[in-house]
């Protein structure tokens, strides 16, 4: 066997009393593809920290190429060739492709022609497939190409070891599986790559080996070939009793509650993003869509709550035509809204819960009178959201920013579904969330469901969907492609509508 | 060596803004103590006896409280701007409005007696503000027009408008000063008695006590924090932003219109061509440094009067009365800038934390 180009020893870091690694052991050979894989909180992150040298370990020790070194600052370890894509990309959207490589260098000359850095950059992409137009800007960029470009960044400055973070989270299918096969081929180059991910298929399906890391040790060291589904969830979630909630086939009332008709929306530059879609649900149902993120999923849940004027067409809902009304009046008439981005549209980060909890209800007989707002009652509904949907807090007066993403999601549907809506659009209710979060908001919206609440459900993954939704609608480049019975569905038809295909 | 680092601190409590604020006071004190120092003269003795005018005698008190009046109701109508993340720094020019007003109503107004006719003044002089602020307010809600600009410049307009009508059709007879004439005694609000300090103080305190109810217990002010903090997630929560920019900067420009009044009723009685004298502005800064809560304003307004009324008694030391200003702009600066350690913290470099 070839000698490990990483080696980390005995890993040990903490946070004050909090244990966030504790004798973590990795190594990383040169050409493979290593996954980590682990709930949120199992450690990875800080992991990878110590590594790139945002972090020192408290003990543990760091082989590179066999040799102990000690990465101390994260230039230290770009210089060392270890570089790190993030989840959230770090580009600036008005500068190109090229100059945001070169931005990245440090010690580049102080004067560059713009020719002269694109060829470079070309020349760079050509190399190992990672096709991107140097002169564009990055805003102008879908997800993907950003990605590249964050991969170009690392390659340019001589990165053999490359750690992506949750790298298809943000990707189609197909860009997941482009990104799959580039990266495939940087290792048969000779280059080592980590990739963070909490997709046990995707896992297995493209790494050579997988580490499942959970509550800050290592659980499991195995080779892909060795990994079953089985094994790597006992890993992940441990012995504790893990059911996916499944939505049980019924049938559907006859109560239309939401019907949108001739659907257009224009996203932010002002092209259509939603085209002339229509769909209806009714009373109890589920409706989910699937696609790939940005084929006007957006634009189309936010023209439904109100927040998106929509050129063409109209949405009604119970019966009344709210198309031109104000967002003010959505809420009134009952449409809740849990949107994709939850700590800058759904919540305010710096205020507590309780003033979170009526965000939207200030106005309810239950919180204000005459505009004097009953703080008894709001903290009083705050105790009983922790009670009753099991949110962990520092407590109700800390800033709701300080809360995990799961208990952030979780006051936010519980403020959406109080005051019983006739209709619930949420969008990627569980983007980012781990297993146990994710049963446990995917329980709410059931039995939200179940009290006969419309649901408009909009998800990236399909397992989601067949998991939860009645019928399943695909969109596709702002076209709403056909609008399936979950019975009548299969995995394959999906994919091929996602990606645009006709059936 | 252990070297140190920052780290992010996740909360800071109300108790530790004041502590780091007056930590800070004090070393702005002693940056001025050394250019005091440098003029030649003895800092020790010349804060002293700045201290001793200003704080330690009641006459001294009283003059603070009365010429911290409009700084004051400029420090609370700038507040409630800033707290919603408008730029109202037009407090100058809203002021002097609001004594426009006043004078027009005084000269043209009904005539009625009484405390009817000093809050009938009042109101006159807080529209007059407040539709000043709102020329600014109508283009910003509806076409996004940055407001710190334009109420900047129209401070421009209200100050020559003054200067213009107190030298001109409203000159005082047989006056060399541009300045209108002395206010009708019906007019003047009384003294507190015994303590020869005007009912505008307590009117004033009243008016902070309201705003700090609003602040935290009204759905309005509610609105304005949730606007202030994350706009998109107010406007998700349905709240209408246009009319809380109207409503919000019409307040913060009547307020500012009622520094104008106070200033006419209960301390000049006239109305003079340089009147907001930059309280305006002082208002800024005191709004910023009692992090734009009601109460604070109050106090940290009479400390400011103090300390600008005590630097005329240095003055016979021979110390430049712009000692006052600088040590005003010396605090204002040296005490945000120690704000940076209510949000970071040092940390020995290696211990654990987030880098």
């Amino acid at each position: 066997m070839k000698e490990p180009v990483i080696e980390m020893r005995n890993i040990t870091k903490r946070f004050g009393d909090v244990i966030a690694n504790e004798n973590v052991n990795l190594s990383l050979y040169p050409g493979e593809i290593h996954a980590l894989l682990g709930e949120n909180g199992a450690g990875k992150s800080t992991l990878m920290n110590v590594l790139t040298g945002i972090y020192k370990p408290n003990s543990g020790d760091i082989f590179f190429h066999g040799k102990k070194v000690s990465i101390k600052s994260p230039k230290q370890a770009v210089d060392m060739g270890i570089g790190m894509v993030h989840q959230h990309f770090r580009l600036i959207p008005p500068l190109s492709v090229a100059e945001n490589v070169f931005l990245y260098m440090p010690d580049c000359k102080k004067v560059l022609r713009q020719k002269e850095m694109e060829d470079a950059i070309n020349a760079c992409s050509r190399e190992f497939h990672l096709e991107v137009d140097a002169s564009a800007k990055v805003w102008q960029l879908s997800v993907g190409e950003q990605q590249r470009v964050e991969i170009i960044k690392l390659l340019y400055r001589g990165a053999d070891i490359l750690i992506l973070d949750e790298p298809s989270a943000v990707l189609t299918a197909q860009e997941a599986a482009e990104m799959f096969r580039v990266l495939r081929s940087m290792a048969d180059s000779g280059k080592s790559i980590i990739i963070i991910s909490h997709k046990m298929n995707e896992v297995m399906q493209n790494a050579d080996r997988i580490t499942v890391l959970k509550g800050g040790k290592v659980e499991d060291t195995m080779e892909a070939a060795d990994a079953t589904i089985e094994r790597l969830t006992r890993a992940v979630v441990g012995e504790r009793e893990f059911v996916p909630q499944v939505r049980q086939n019924h049938d559907l009332s006859e109560d239309v509650v939401l019907q949108a008709e001739n659907l257009s929306v224009k996203n932010d530059k002002g092209l259509e993003a939603v085209k002339n879609v229509s769909f209806t649900i009714r009373a109890g149902e589920i409706f989910g869509i699937a696609g790939v993120a940005g084929n006007g999923q957006k634009e189309l849940t936010e023209a439904i709550a109100g927040l998106r004027k929509a050129e063409k067409g109209t949405v009604t809902v119970r019966g009344e035509d709210l198309t031109s009304l104000s967002i003010r009046k959505h809420i009134d008439k009952g449409v809740s809204f849990i949107p994709e981005d939850r700590l800058s549209m759904g919540l305010v980060p710096s205020l507590d819960m309780s003033d979170n909890i009526i965000l939207k209800h200030f106005g309810w007989e239950k919180f204000s009178r005459r505009g004097i707002l009953k703080k008894k009652m709001m903290d009083q509904t705050a105790e009983e959201y922790i009670e009753k949907y099991d949110i962990k807090t520092a407590g109700i007066h800390s800033p709701v920013g300080l809360m995990s993403g799961g208990n952030q999601q979780k006051l936010l549907i519980a403020r959406e579904i109080n005051g019983n809506p006739s209709l619930l659009v949420a969008s990627y209710p569980v983007r980012g969330l781990d297993i146990g979060a994710t049963e446990a908001i995917h329980r709410i919206l059931l039995e939200e469901s179940a009290k006969g609440t419309a649901i408009l459900l909009v998800s990236e993954e399909l397992d989601e969907i067949f998991q939860m939704a009645d019928r399943i609608g695909v969109m596709c480049d702002g076209n709403m492609m056909a609008i399936l019975d979950r019975r009548d569905a299969d995995y394959d038809t999906i994919g091929r509508l996602m990606s645009g295909e006709q059936l | 060596m252990k070297k140190l680092r920052l780290e992010r601190k996740t909360s800071g409590s109300g108790f530790s803004v004041f502590l780091n604020s007056v930590l800070f006071t004090g070393v702005a004190l002693v940056v001025c103590g050394f250019i005091i120092a440098a003029v030649g003269f003895n800092p020790i003795e010349v804060y002293a006896k700045m201290f001793r005018k200003a704080f330690l005698s009641a006459r001294g008190i009283r003059k603070a409280i009365e010429s911290g009046l409009p700084l004051m109701l400029c420090g609370l109508g700038v507040s409630i701007a800033f707290r919603m993340n408008l730029n109202n720094i037009g407090a100058e020019g809203q002021y002097a409005v609001g004594a426009i007003f006043g004078v027009a109503y005084v000269l043209y107004g009904p005539n009625l007696p009484g405390v009817p006719g000093i809050l009938a003044l009042a109101c006159c002089c807080f529209l007059g503000g407040a539709l000043w602020a709102l020329l600014c307010a109508a283009p910003r809600a509806f076409w996004d027009v940055d407001e710190s600009i334009t109420t900047l410049m129209l401070n421009y307009v209200a100050l020559i408008l003054l200067s213009y009508l107190c030298l001109g059709p409203w000159k005082a007879k047989g006056q060399n000063m541009g300045q209108t004439e002395k206010i009708p005694d019906a007019f003047v609000i009384p003294e507190i008695p015994g303590l020869e300090v005007s009912m505008a103080f307590p009117a004033v305190i009243v008016i902070a006590l309201l705003l700090f109810f609003f602040y935290r217990y009204t759905t309005s002010g509610f609105q304005i924090n949730v606007i202030g903090k994350s706009p998109t997630a107010a406007r998700y929560a349905g709240i209408n932003i246009r009319r809380n920019i109207l409503l919000v900067l019409g307040l913060s420009g009547g307020l500012a219109g009622l520094a104008g009044f106070v200033q006419y009723v209960a301390v000049t009685g006239r109305v003079q061509e340089n009147m907001p004298n930059n309280a305006g502005y002082t208002g800024i800064v005191i709004a910023y440094l009692s992090r734009f809560n009601p109460i604070v304003v109050i106090i940290v307004s009479i400390l400011f009067a103090g300390l600008q009324n005590s630097s005329a008694t240095v003055q016979v030391m021979g110390v430049p009365a712009q000692i006052a200003t600088m040590m005003q702009g010396a605090i204002m600066v040296i005490v945000i800038a120690g704000d940076f350690f209510q949000r970071y913290k040092f940390v020995a470099a290696g211990k654990g934390g987030k880098a």
